[in-house]
């Protein structure tokens, strides 16, 4: 290897983008070449202090505003006086049931909070000393079966390694009163708990960040199941691993 | 009333985009350096994305985002015609230079003081497009190399070499800079 290819790839080395044989390659150039070796050490140096600054904008408030405002929103009609009176004329029935129809919406709302907090008291326990996993594999190929006969539903067990995020095992846990699956990932020293339950509600909801008591939850539903994730990971972090798990089951149940 | 299918449309599309409007804003910040056409740019952004968002498939909406955003300041960078060349694809003399006759120039073994963020700012600013861009995609929106390449149209090993020179450039511009306030 020249110094010249060298002198490119080892930002690829620092990137973590380069695959194990390239890899190699690169560090036997440099352990051989005093001046490639300064060159990478200064320019970690310089990752260090650009990754410690915060670089980042923040978007105006306005701006957002600005944006949602140019979405199609759902627009409340304005009833018309007529229209006012024809309901009052249909009586108390009609203004019973749909006064039940608002309790129903409340209720639901309730209980989307309670299992959230549920989940993420299950994240909590999970964390402490021991619970955390009761198959320890890194294979789905074992997690997948373990979790057979002992829930009423068989949660997709996908190996993310490869897309950063590692498989550790499975555990039960109880949520809303039921047995539920938990497929544990990890990335880094952050633990990724993916609950997965049946559900009635065969179409496709996409996936929406909410946070409670510090940590990130994930949930979408899709092909009959309802999925959380929860994790102390940032919310790009954790949608990244949403949308890698999404894709990845995609190619399997299609491929 | 608007169809319920485009409500529907405008809120996934709300669910999928909008978490990713600091990031959106950041790159426009650093490719415009304005706030007012950066903001501008974004806007025009979201709207652009949300008029094709039926024609976006997954599974990385991010890649997908900055390319519009890209497409929306190269626009600007039209308007304002003379003072900056727009973001080419197509490698201009400064990318066919050798990466090291720069740092060569440099000393080897400098080790950078910590700056604060604007003056860290200042300096990323003022790299030349399309290292600049490459170069905030990767350090400041976490991008990986194919995600920067499905950005910008660009080949991987492209990628790659602009990135490269982005950081040589900006490490020589930094010890200058150090130098003379030394």
């Amino acid at each position: 290897m020249t110094c010249d290819e060298a002198r490119i790839l080892l930002h690829a080395l620092l990137d973590n983008e380069l695959d194990a044989g390239h890899a190699r390659e690169v560090e036997a150039h440099i352990a051989s070449c005093p001046a490639c070796a300064a060159e990478l050490s200064a320019q970690r140096d310089m990752q260090r202090v650009l990754a410690d600054a915060d670089l980042r904008y923040t978007a105006p408030a306005s701006l957002r505003a600005r944006i949602e405002a140019s979405l199609p929103q759902p627009q409340r009609q304005q009833p018309s006086r007529r229209s006012v009176l024809r309901g009052f004329a249909m009586g108390s029935a009609v203004s019973a049931l749909a006064a039940s129809g608002v309790v129903a919406l409340v209720l639901r709302q309730d209980d989307q909070q309670r299992i959230l907090s549920e989940v993420v008291s299950a994240h909590l326990r999970s964390l402490q000393a021991g619970h955390l996993i009761d198959v320890v594999s890194t294979d789905q190929h074992t997690v997948k079966p373990w979790f057979n006969g002992k829930l009423d539903v068989a949660p997709p067990v996908i190996d993310l390694t490869a897309q950063g995020f590692t498989l550790v095992g499975g555990r039960l846990d109880y949520i809303d009163a039921r047995a539920i699956g938990a497929v544990v990932y990890k990335r880094r020293q952050h633990v990724v708990n993916l609950f997965v339950s049946q559900t009635s509600n065969a179409e496709y909801r996409a996936p929406r960040t909410e946070t409670m008591q510090g940590f990130n939850c994930r949930r979408w539903g899709n092909r009959g199941l309802n999925f959380w994730a929860v994790s102390d990971l940032g919310a790009d972090e954790l949608a990244e691993f949403v949308d890698k798990f999404e894709a990845a089951i995609k190619t399997n149940v299609e491929g | 009333m608007p169809a319920n299918d485009d409500l529907q449309k405008a809120q996934r599309f709300r669910e999928a985009a909008l978490p990713y409007l600091d990031d959106v804003y950041t790159l426009a910040r650093y490719l415009l350096r304005d706030a007012s056409d950066a903001e501008d740019a974004v806007q025009e952004c979201y709207l652009r994305a949300l008029k094709h968002f039926d024609s976006y498939r997954g599974p990385a909406i991010k890649p997908w985002l900055f390319a519009i955003l890209r497409n929306v300041c190269n626009a600007e960078y039209a308007r304002r015609a003379h003072r900056h060349s727009a973001i080419e694809d197509t490698p201009g003399a400064a990318e066919q230079t050798p990466i090291w006759q720069e740092t060569e120039a440099s000393p080897e073994t400098e080790v950078l003081r910590s700056r604060d963020a604007g003056a860290i700012r200042k300096l990323i600013d003022a790299l030349a497009e399309p290292f600049k861009e490459t170069f905030v995609l990767r350090e400041i929106n976490n991008l990986s190399y194919r995600e920067i390449a499905e950005a910008v149209g660009a080949p991987v090993g492209t990628v790659m070499s602009r990135l490269a020179r982005a950081r040589a450039m900006l490490r020589a511009a930094w010890t200058a800079d150090e130098e003379q306030a030394r």
